[in-house]
């Protein structure tokens, strides 16, 4: 309940933040940490609550990018490109899952990261030139927009994912995650549930990589595959708090705002303590920065009850 | 004619592609770890190689025999700090999580890399660099040539190893049943800190003869990775000579595919051959174990 109440108050603080400031960085900053939410929660409900570890999350990302932005930039209006870059994702995302999903271990992860590669490298081949927003989109480029959108982006993703997780299909999907062969026998299929995750993961995220091709001005077309979107969303859902709905928001905000800080003198700098961060977090504390907090809590209270009674 | 000196490039890079195929594979068939950092290892071990050779012009082929004892013990170091607490867990969970740490490493040594070498391509260009053989019409660069024959000369040595000396029996045994291994007396961790560091050797090695005969820069980590998880997919666990043979055929699919669809989709044929087996044939990764 607690959590709600949280987590609606930061929703209105970041819709009405615009009112007290319009300045440019700030809104950039703002949609940075709206993407990376969508990025970690939608790697979080796969690889989080389904268990399906994948390191090709920018496949999907990346298809909802080329999708959106070919079609928007073509007049397509901006609510069916996205919509068409989700689908894309989606249906290549099922299409990889229908046979990876029937079996175990690692094949699904390495899979994906050999998709992404190859998405990356047939793009850069077909598409050398830059994407830029034509012109006359240009002049009209608003950012509160893209601000807005993003942050619809994120939220959709946050509910989406915690209204999943409490229905009845989330916790088949998460009964799969902790025992294929238990929820099996209690008549919880394991190769639907986890390919009703994936479905939904990869239609978010591509949704996502619709939003950064309509924010983003121009970018090689290569870019929105490369394994740096894989990276991104993986890190923030582990140091976060893997499998819960706040990590993966808790460690957008924690990621987005030291990679700023750490911008200004000390480039890349960010990536270098966010893996070992996350190492450390896979290793000893595997619910990450929610977990963290929920000790020290622990902690205290136990401290300040030894005094009182 | 293209074609065929195609082929001749395509079997000398290949028996790299054995070499780095290798050292995962041994991870992986003992420790059941899936180390997706291999590639920086090996970049690694490239580095090593082009620093001695700038720095005291220590000639490549020589340096290999600091390099690979180096990445043995970062091997040694990484599976004391990180491995071994992955490998306490069951099988299922251990993939995941030295998936994911290995993901993490990638991450680590790559900005390290960047930081401390630049993004620069490097490449080690001794004075013998240019020289090929000639046979008829066809040229067979030597540098390359001698890679090879070290990488099958390194790899057959493995093979010795593994096949009579007491700690390489160790290995085998202890990749075929670890609990069967243990109940005979075979210090399971031991040997398993052993196989992971002679695969982070092998990969240092290769990194090695990779800055020799083409180019290392920080970010080649996740190619050559992707290079030896193909191979290990063609040619299945187990078999050092498999992994030769099947990065050698990785090599020569990559050179044919390169004569007819040009260079800039050399990666993606490997790949698609990749996901192709993933999907059809997955038990050349896993073999009998579910």
């Amino acid at each position: 309940m607690k959590l709600l109440m949280g987590g609606i108050l930061l929703a209105v603080a970041f819709a009405a933040f615009p009112l007290i400031s319009q300045r440019g960085d700030l809104l950039n900053l703002g949609i940075q940490i709206f993407l990376a939410v969508a990025l970690a929660q939608s790697w979080n409900l796969l690889g989080g609550y389904a268990g399906q570890i994948t390191l090709g999350h920018a496949a999907f990302f990346g298809l909802g990018a080329l999708v959106t932005r070919a079609l928007w930039v073509n007049g397509v209006p901006l609510v069916l490109a996205l919509v068409a870059g989700a689908l894309v994702a989606t249906v290549l995302g099922v299409l990889i899952g229908l046979p990876a999903f029937r079996l175990r271990g690692a094949y699904f992860a390495i899979g994906t990261l050999g998709l992404a590669e190859i998405l990356r490298i047939t793009v850069g081949n077909l598409m050398p030139e830059i994407s830029t927003i034509p012109a006359a989109a240009l002049a009209s480029y608003n950012m509160l927009s893209r601000y807005y959108l993003t942050l619809g982006l994120a939220l959709l993703c946050v509910t989406v994912v915690a209204a999943l997780i409490h229905s009845r299909v989330g916790l088949g999907i998460q009964a799969v995650r902790e025992d294929e062969a238990a929820a099996e026998a209690s008549g919880v299929g394991a190769f639907r549930h986890k390919l009703l995750a994936l479905a939904l993961s990869t239609a978010l995220v591509g949704l996502a990589g619709g939003a950064f091709a309509y924010y983003h001005v121009s970018y090689y077309p290569q870019h929105v595959f490369s394994p740096v979107w894989t990276f991104d969303a993986v890190l923030i859902t582990f140091v976060g708090g893997v499998g819960t709905i706040h990590g993966p928001v808790l460690g957008a905000l924690f990621y987005v705002i030291l990679k700023e800080v750490l911008a200004v003198r000390l480039v890349e700098l960010h990536l270098l303590i966010f893996g070992v961060l996350f190492i450390l977090v896979v290793l000893f504390l595997p619910g990450g920065l929610v977990e963290a907090w929920s000790r020290a809590r622990r902690l205290l209270v136990r401290n300040s009850r030894s005094r009182y009674y | 004619m293209i074609l065929t000196q195609q082929l001749i490039l395509g079997v000398l890079v290949g028996g790299l592609y054995g070499l780095a195929a290798a050292g995962l594979s041994l991870t992986f068939g003992v420790l059941r770890v899936l180390n997706v950092a291999h590639g920086e290892l090996l970049m690694l071990g490239g580095y090593g190689t082009f620093w001695l050779f700038t720095l005291w012009q220590i000639d490549p082929f020589l340096s290999l025999f600091g390099v690979g004892p180096a990445l043995f013990v970062l091997g040694l170091v990484l599976y004391w700090a990180l491995f071994q607490f992955v490998v306490k867990a069951h099988e299922e969970v251990r993939i995941k999580n030295s998936l994911l740490i290995g993901f993490g490493l990638t991450l680590v040594f790559h900005t390290l890399a960047i930081r401390l070498w630049t993004a620069d391509e490097r490449a080690v260009t001794t004075a013998y660099a240019g020289a090929v053989i000639k046979i008829g019409a066809f040229a067979i660069p030597l540098v390359r040539l001698s890679s090879l024959v070290l990488a099958f000369a390194i790899l057959t040595a493995l093979h010795l190893f593994l096949t009579k000396a007491r700690w390489g029996r160790a290995i085998r045994a202890t990749a075929e049943d670890w609990e069967a291994a243990a109940l005979m007396g075979i210090p399971v961790g031991r040997t398993y800190l052993l196989a992971f560091a002679l695969g982070t050797a092998l990969a240092g090695i290769a990194g090695g003869l990779v800055s020799v005969s083409y180019s290392i820069s920080p970010s080649i980590g996740l190619e050559w990775t992707l290079k030896a998880l193909i191979v290990v997919v063609l040619a299945g666990l187990g078999s050092l000579f498999g992994a030769f043979a099947g990065g050698i055929l990785l090599g020569v699919a990559e050179a044919t595919s390169a004569v007819f669809l040009g260079g800039a989709y050399r990666e993606v044929v490997g790949l698609v051959l990749f996901l192709i087996i993933l999907l059809v044939r997955p038990q050349g990764l896993f073999g009998g174990r579910g």
